[in-house]
């Protein structure tokens, strides 16, 4: 027998949780039971330390169909309801980066096609540790193989995302992808197990031992022995997940389930006692009929078991047969393996014998919440003159364009298939994704955002910053935000300093949510980002959903042509610390995060709404991370078109590389008038990018040479 | 010439990704009729065009649309092409009809080893097959490319046959996988069955960046509504 302590260790669980197990139960819980709690009450599946901090966050707006608490959140977006969440991998992704990164893929794409949507886009954010060692770029090519090697097969575009390096990634990589689907707004199903009597069936793949204790392994940091963890991932079947969709889309349209959840973190398990306590019911399980695909498989494991592509289904009275049927058509198979039941609890047998019996709610609703102490974080509010003096621009430019923090994601992107689907209005690269909804002139436009360098220097503004640049990147397409979701990745919260973060990053986020009146209709907290110790900078990942009116008429940069004006949009600022040119440029990291007013921000969002909507302007971009002159020569790169500048400024390295917010650049053909603050700084003009500052000459470089040197970074670190 | 609509059936093999958006393009952008065929049926239900979608059939696991072809409907795709019925395959469509027999050659890997996923220039090599009525020889046109198992491979036989015999269809203009002889789309001997990797159906609303796709769907009704 091993001691109490060893196993308490092993399940991760503390001796006061071990208490309240056995309050709870009014005696010792057996081993299958204690693996139950260890799970349930993991922080992956309970949000223990976060929950309370999380309540605060705003869950209503006028285009709000469903918040936080199901698999996806959902807005209204016209005629049509839209389904997105963005879920981490992080954890699994360092361990077996192929397989991490394509169960990620796989696992949001359930949570959306769960509630009735098919799924239409995908993007994601990717934090690696710097490309200069080879783990880091082994990890980074093994992560977009994976979500090529998932996504691509299932036939949903990766669509947008971000690829972002920071030294603190070498040792715990973050993986967070979102999925975005459309449904009917008629036609949302959820986690709802109905009424007593009612049959569960299971639909998909077998039963293996992969994953058992991945939430687990989620809510724990990394020590030496992360090899040994590999057991602990998870394998994709894209092929069977696309069956699954198809099937579980086909049953849903017919009509013939009550509710759905797919297997997830923590499996059976989850799924079913998930359902049953958000319906006031209680389940009965039958491991015997589970499908399994090794043998001698215990009732711990076969509850425990987080193998890929599973779904679990509420039947409607009688349908059963009908539901079996089609998942026969499309070869998967699904199978009773257990029913709804009056008495609350939580009750597997096997062989025969009660192998489990607690009450459901102390599983699900009644797992623990902390409120962890924490102390308020260093905020780094340091500047230096230093930073704005005069350089050679030419060769700054050069540097930052072919730096993997600027470098294009050519590379990345084309291993995606982004065009399957035929929604694809624009492509990666040039804004926003924007995607039509078929049938209709309405669009969605989608973005993911975070800036863990900002984080690391002040949580809270961080947070505010990532919101409104959010939005701002939406704006540029003319499109209002829906609703965004987001994805908080932290160390560990058991540290004051780390749950600092974490609650001025969540008050950050409330207060910019709040100011646009956008609601967050789900998301996810990833904690324990930390390795031996050291922990990442604060993450706060936004997936954001707007709609546009009308996709033909958006700003693209097709429609820009010679002798057009290149106008400047906002307010100007002096922000370079935790800038991507000090980074790059002087190899410094931290400083003061750009300062932000929330009320010219929005004022910002409204003029590129209206310009783009009155059709004044051609082509827009937000000013985002590398300032305005990186920005721009990626918009003429799109355009395929040089330009000549000529500015006057008191500060040229502010000017050219500062990352002040509430600023965009449009370009437009005749003469544009303003309601914000805007000045015209060139005209797009022949193949060569010059700009004159003060009067002066300080950059003439041919475009097309500059566009090669941005293009060729990734291929250059991988496929030499 | 009458105006009655065309009926192309789009395949459904366990895998296939592009049959709802061939579809969309056969029966909203080029007007036309569209009908699904599911893989374990026999009746291609009065289809005068068939398409194979592309995708991955059977999870590509084996090779790609190496298991496919061992499908029921492909015994009736066979049969439809022997009496000279339009066939044409798109991408994993392609690949199937390779493994099938009803065009000559081999896909391997991409030569750089990727999935690659871009739009591509391609030149109009034969503009007298029944899919590029509506194109001029010389022309250069964009389509999307997305695959990872587009870089074609015939012997030195085949592959002078296909020169030779004006089979081959459409070139890139510069070459992204390795294909042999800067091969995209190739056509049988015949003249009916035409595969090719480029997907026309992404190229078919001037909106996703290109409209010169719609023409090989428009170009095979024509050439159907006309025979």
């Amino acid at each position: 027998m091993k001691s109490l302590e060893k196993l308490l260790e092993e399940h991760n669980l503390t001796l006061e949780e071990y208490g309240k197990i056995k309050e709870i139960l009014g005696r010792e819980p057996n081993l299958v039971e204690l693996g139950l709690f260890s799970v349930m009450w993991s922080e992956h599946c309970s949000y223990k330390s976060s929950r309370v901090h999380l309540a605060k966050l705003p869950t209503r707006g006028k285009y709000l169909i469903q918040g936080p608490g199901e698999n996806a959140g959902v807005v209204e977006a016209g005629e049509k309801a839209v389904v997105f969440k963005v879920e981490s991998h992080n954890h699994p992704s360092f361990v077996e980066p192929y397989q991490g990164a394509a169960t990620g893929v796989g696992g949001i794409l359930r949570d959306v096609f769960t509630m009735g949507a098919r799924p239409v886009a995908l993007l994601d954010s990717l934090h690696f540790g710097p490309l200069t060692q080879p783990k880091n770029r082994a990890i980074m090519e093994g992560v977009v193989s994976g979500i090529a090697g998932y996504g691509n097969p299932v036939g949903v575009p990766t669509v947008g995302g971000e690829v972002d390096f920071e030294e603190e990634f070498s040792h715990n990589p973050l993986v967070n992808v979102m999925c975005v689907g459309i449904a009917d707004k008629d036609r949302i199903f959820y986690a709802r197990a109905g009424k007593p009597g009612l049959s569960l069936i299971y639909a998909g793949a077998p039963t293996g031992r992969d994953g058992i204790h991945g939430a687990t392994m989620a809510s724990a940091e990394f020590g030496e022995e992360t090899e040994h963890k590999k057991v602990n991932v998870q394998v994709g079947d894209p092929f069977r997940e696309k069956l699954l969709m198809e099937a579980t889309l086909e049953v849903m349209e017919k009509d013939l389930i009550v509710g759905i959840q797919d297997m997830g973190a923590a499996g059976l398990t989850s799924s079913s006692s998930e359902m049953a306590s958000k319906s006031g019911v209680g389940v009965e399980l039958y491991l015997d009929n589970v499908p399994l695909r090794e043998e001698g498989m215990t009732p711990y494991e076969i509850l425990l078991s987080e193998s890929q592509e599973r779904m679990l289904m509420v039947a409607k009275e009688g349908k059963e047969k009908e539901i079996k049927k089609i998942f026969e058509k499309w070869g998967i198979d699904a199978v009773v393996v257990g029913k709804t039941t009056e008495d609350k609890r939580f009750r597997a047998i096997w062989k025969g014998e009660v192998v489990a019996d607690v009450p459901v709610d102390a599983l699900a609703e009644d797992a623990p919440k902390y409120r962890r102490p924490f102390v308020p974080p260093r905020i780094d509010q340091r500047t230096d003159e230093e930073w704005g003096r005069e350089r050679d621009w030419e060769e700054v430019l050069l540097k930052i364009l072919s730096s993997p923090e600027m470098a294009s994601r050519r590379w990345v992107y084309q291993q995606y298939d982004h065009m399957v689907q035929t929604n694809t209005v624009l492509l990666p690269g040039a804004g926003p994704a924007v995607l039509k909804i078929k049938g209709k002139k309405q669009a969605i436009a989608l973005t993911i955002d975070a800036n863990p360098s900002w984080g690391r220097a002040n949580p809270k503004a961080a947070a505010i910053l990532t919101v409104a640049e959010a939005f701002r990147n939406l704006a540029t397409v003319g499109a209002e935000p829906l609703g965004i979701t987001n994805c908080l990745n932290f160390g560990n919260p058991e540290k004051p300093e780390i749950m600092g973060q974490f609650v001025e990053t969540v008050e950050g986020m409330r207060q910019a949510l709040e100011f646009f009146a956008v609601p967050v209709t789900g998301g996810n907290v990833s904690f324990y980002n930390e390795t031996q110790g050291r922990a990442i900078p604060p993450t706060l990942v936004i997936g954001a959903v707007g709609l546009v009116e009308d996709y033909r008429t958006i700003p693209r940069p097709e429609r820009v042509e010679e002798g057009y004006g290149i106008y400047l949009l906002g307010w100007e600022g002096k922000d370079l610390g935790s800038s991507v040119y000090l980074r790059v440029v002087l190899g410094e990291r931290g400083g003061k995060v750009p300062e932000i007013d929330l009320e010219k921000e929005r004022a910002l969002h409204r003029e590129l709404i209206r310009l783009a909507k009155e059709g004044k302007i051609s082509y827009a971009i937000d000013l985002s991370p590398g300032g305005l002159l990186p920005n721009l020569a990626e918009a003429l790169f799109h355009i395929g078109k040089g330009a000549e500048l000529s500015v006057k400024t008191d500060g040229e390295a502010y000017f050219l590389f500062g990352e002040s917010p509430s600023r965009a650049i449009v370009f437009a053909s005749g003469e544009l008038e303003t309601e914000i603050p805007s000045r015209k700084i060139g005209i797009v003009k022949g193949e060569r990018l010059r700009v004159y500052i003060n009067g002066k000459k300080k950059i003439d470089l041919e475009l097309d040479e500059l566009k090669s040197r941005w293009e060729g970074v990734f291929p250059k670190i991988f496929d030499h | 010439m009458g105006n009655r609509k065309i009926r192309f059936g789009v395949v459904v093999f366990p895998g296939t990704n592009c049959d709802r958006d061939t579809y969309h393009v056969i029966e909203e952008v080029a007007g036309e009729e569209a009908v699904y065929l599911w893989h374990k049926e026999r009746d291609l239900k009065g289809s005068q065009v068939v398409v194979l979608p592309g995708g991955f059939s059977y999870g590509d696991y084996l090779r790609s649309g190496a298991i496919a072809r061992f499908s029921p409907i492909m015994e009736a795709i066979k049969e439809f092409a022997e009496r000279g019925g339009l066939v044409l395959g798109i991408c994993n469509g392609f690949q199937i009809l390779l493994e099938a027999g009803l065009l000559p050659g081999a896909m391997l890997r991409n030569k750089g080893l990727r999935f690659i996923c871009r739009f591509e220039e391609l030149e109009v090599v034969n503009d007298a097959t029944p899919f590029t009525l509506l194109y001029s020889k010389g022309e250069r046109i964009r389509m999307p490319i997305a695959h990872i198992d587009g870089n074609y491979f015939a012997s030195p036989e085949d592959l002078s046959a296909l020169e030779r015999n004006a089979q081959v269809v459409f070139r890139y203009v510069e070459n992204p996988n390795g294909s042999l002889n800067d091969i995209a789309g190739i056509i049988n001997a015949k003249g009916n069955v035409l595969g090719l990797m480029p997907h026309p159906e992404r190229a078919s609303e001037a909106e996703l960046g290109s409209t010169d796709g719609l023409r090989m769907f428009l170009s095979a009704a024509k050439f159907v509504r006309e025979s």
